[in-house]
């Protein structure tokens, strides 16, 4: 039971990562980059053995463990993931939005310039 | 143990960090941090492919874990070629980026820190033992690379920059799924262990190693550009400000460095052979096409990459110990050859106003200019005696005996001959379509043309040094053939003293 749910899950994603990242503007691509990156972290950590309740690390009395290496790829695989999807986003603003200005305070036009009271 | 590995790696790391630290309103101080950074680089690699040349393979343990369980570094012939092939085009990017005119540090942010993580990037790919720490390598230089793409702001280049980031972006999810398959497969990552293990892959689960190796082809073949995942490079590198370009010209390569570095063991297994000679075909194809289509130099350079790894693939996939060793010495020509012509079609648009192929003002300097133009050219097109010549020469020996011999020949020869007939109609329109009485667009100068020189000279050098380097290749290439090697080096190293056994002592 637990397989089928995670291999549709897996495939969902994927199916509308696919989908999103061939459409022709940016924001859906970025989105479905996103759902594909999902998915494949799903899909590393069902590499590992779909198991419930077995410890990772070597304990006393425990004969029965989990694969604690594809933890560890996933974590590695979701910083990575994470970092590059931001950039995209920053570059696909960047290209979309001629001049990105994300100050807080600073005023619109020269004559506003004055201090607050 | 010695330390070059992790030194080609830490030096760039280290420069760049300090970079930063220093800021980029101290220009000065990060040039000459930069500049000692690809100087030391260049001697780390000398001394690296010197001490290599015997056959020995240096391991690097991580953290000192014995090693299939940790990471390792490991510099063998193939990684020191590589690091010495970085380290020149690097030094020759950064010097073209120094004496033009603005310097392109000044154009925008970072432009240092960036390089030099990029550099990191290259060589710790080039010397990582371990797959999935290659594709975090991948990443590192993957993500300087899109900085350094956009480098210098314009819509072209936020455009096409979004294009590469894209793909580059699903080939990586596409890396992780074939990692991933890989490791369910054979329960290693680690490249001596997978030489060992994958022969002994039960036969349940050959079917998940065969897509693995195929899923992971897709991804070498976006990083390489093979067709028709090459779409977006010719767009990317001509946008590119370029010492930018020139410094990617060994970023292609790397895709074609793991493709070889796999071949051994997974690549066999997963009986690769025929998807990547179909690709080179058709890579080479639509490179040299595509060269005879371009409007610029600098994008009929993009495509002249295209065909250059189509010919570096075609030695590849030939499959033989030859068929690496002609592609290891065609690799090294055409990425001097093609990072030279990028640099140079930045002197020839600086002068004559733009590097379209139409009546525009003449340049300043049409004799050194032309005379550089010609080098480069014949040598890309493989016209005797220079080295695209010898490194072609070398491709069709190593293929003379694989029965698909008559596609592969006559692919060669029709790329060289297209090739030619491409530069042949730029650089009449470059030199000799002038608009009359008009004076050059800039002045020249000698030292902007120094990194060109220098590249250009390096691939004559080549030419001339064929037959040592031609060893060397060969050497590396029988390392690769015999991955037993390379597997009991590294995975020998658990039986060293300093390896203790762990204490298995349970946790309270």
């Amino acid at each position: 039971m637990m397989e089928i749910l995670v291999a549709w899950t897996i495939g969902l994603l994927t199916a509308c990562g696919i989908y999103l990242t061939l459409r022709g503007s940016s924001f859906p691509v970025v989105v479905g980059l996103m759902l594909l990156s999902y998915a494949v972290n799903l899909f590393i950590v069902a590499t590992g053995r779909l198991t419930v309740g077995r410890p990772p690390i070597v304990a006393a009395g425990v004969t029965a463990y989990a694969d604690p290496l594809p933890q560890a790829l996933v974590l590695t695989a979701i910083v990575i993931g994470l970092a590059t999807t931001v950039f995209a986003i920053v570059l696909a603003l960047a290209a979309s939005v001629p001049s990105v200005d994300d100050a807080v305070d600073v005023p619109a036009s020269p004559r506003e310039a004055s201090p607050r009271r | 143990m010695t330390h070059a590995a992790i030194v080609s790696v830490l030096v760039p790391f280290a420069c760049a960090a300090l970079m930063l630290l220093v800021g980029d309103r101290h220009l000065r101080v990060q040039r000459a941090l930069g500049l000692a950074s690809c100087v030391t680089l260049v001697v780390i690699a000398i001394t690296a492919i010197l001490r290599t040349s015997s056959g020995a393979v240096e391991v690097y343990r991580l953290g000192d874990w014995p090693a299939p369980f940790g990471i390792v570094l490991v510099l063998d012939r193939l990684a020191a070629f590589m690091l010495a092939l970085t380290a020149i085009v690097a030094g020759a990017a950064l010097a073209a980026a120094l004496t033009a005119d603005p310097v392109w540090d000044t154009r925008g942010r970072h432009f240092h820190p960036l390089f030099q993580l990029q550099l990191m990037g290259l060589d710790g790919a080039f010397v990582t033992g371990d797959l999935f720490n290659l594709f975090v390598f991948f990443e590192v230089l993957l993500v300087a690379s899109y900085c350094l793409l956009v480098h210098g702001r314009g819509a072209g280049r936020l455009r096409s920059g979004f294009h590469y980031v894209a793909v580059n972006l699903a080939a990586s999810s596409l890396f992780l799924i074939g990692i991933a398959l890989l490791y369910a497969a054979t329960g290693t990552l680690n490249f001596a262990d997978l030489a060992v293990r994958v022969p002994r892959v039960a036969a349940a689960d050959a079917g998940l190693l065969h897509v693995a190796a195929l899923v992971l082809l897709v991804v070498f073949a976006v990083k390489a550009a093979v067709f028709p995942l090459c779409l977006w490079l010719p767009r990317a590198y001509a946008a590119a400000a370029p010492p930018v370009a020139a410094l990617f010209a060994i970023m292609t390569k790397v895709g074609v460095y793991a493709i070889l570095r796999l071949q051994g063991s997974v690549f066999d297994a997963g009986a690769v052979g025929p998807w990547l000679l179909v690709g080179a075909i058709a890579t080479a194809a639509f490179g040299a096409l595509g060269a005879l289509a371009a409007p610029t130099l600098a994008g009929m350079t993009g495509y002249l990459t295209l065909a250059s790894i189509g010919t570096l693939l075609i030695a590849v996939g030939a499959g033989s110990s030859a068929g690496s060793s002609a592609a290891l010495y065609y690799l090294a020509h055409s990425t001097l050859v093609t990072a030279a012509l990028f640099l140079l079609a930045d002197r020839i648009a600086a002068q004559r106003g733009g590097d379209g192929f139409r009546p525009s003002p003449p340049v300043d300097q049409p004799a050194v200019l032309g005379t550089l133009f010609l080098i480069g050219a014949a040598s890309v097109a493989g016209l005797p005696p220079l080295s695209g010549f010898i490194g072609k020469l070398a491709i069709l020996q190593a293929t003379a005996t694989t029965p698909s011999r008559p596609w592969l020949w006559s692919m060669l020869l029709a790329t060289g001959l297209l090739t030619m007939i491409g530069l042949a109609r730029g650089g009449s329109a470059l030199f000799w379509k002038t608009a009359d009485a008009i004076a050059p667009a800039a002045r020249g100068g000698l030292p902007p043309l120094a990194p060109t020189v220098g590249l250009l000279a390096l691939g004559a050098a080549l030419a001339l040094l064929a037959a040592p380097v031609q060893r060397f290749a060969d050497a590396a290439a029988a390392q690769l053939a015999e991955p037993r090697l390379y597997a009991s080096s590294v995975l020998r190293a658990t039986d060293e003293p300093t390896a203790r056994p762990l204490p298995l002592e349970p946790r309270p």
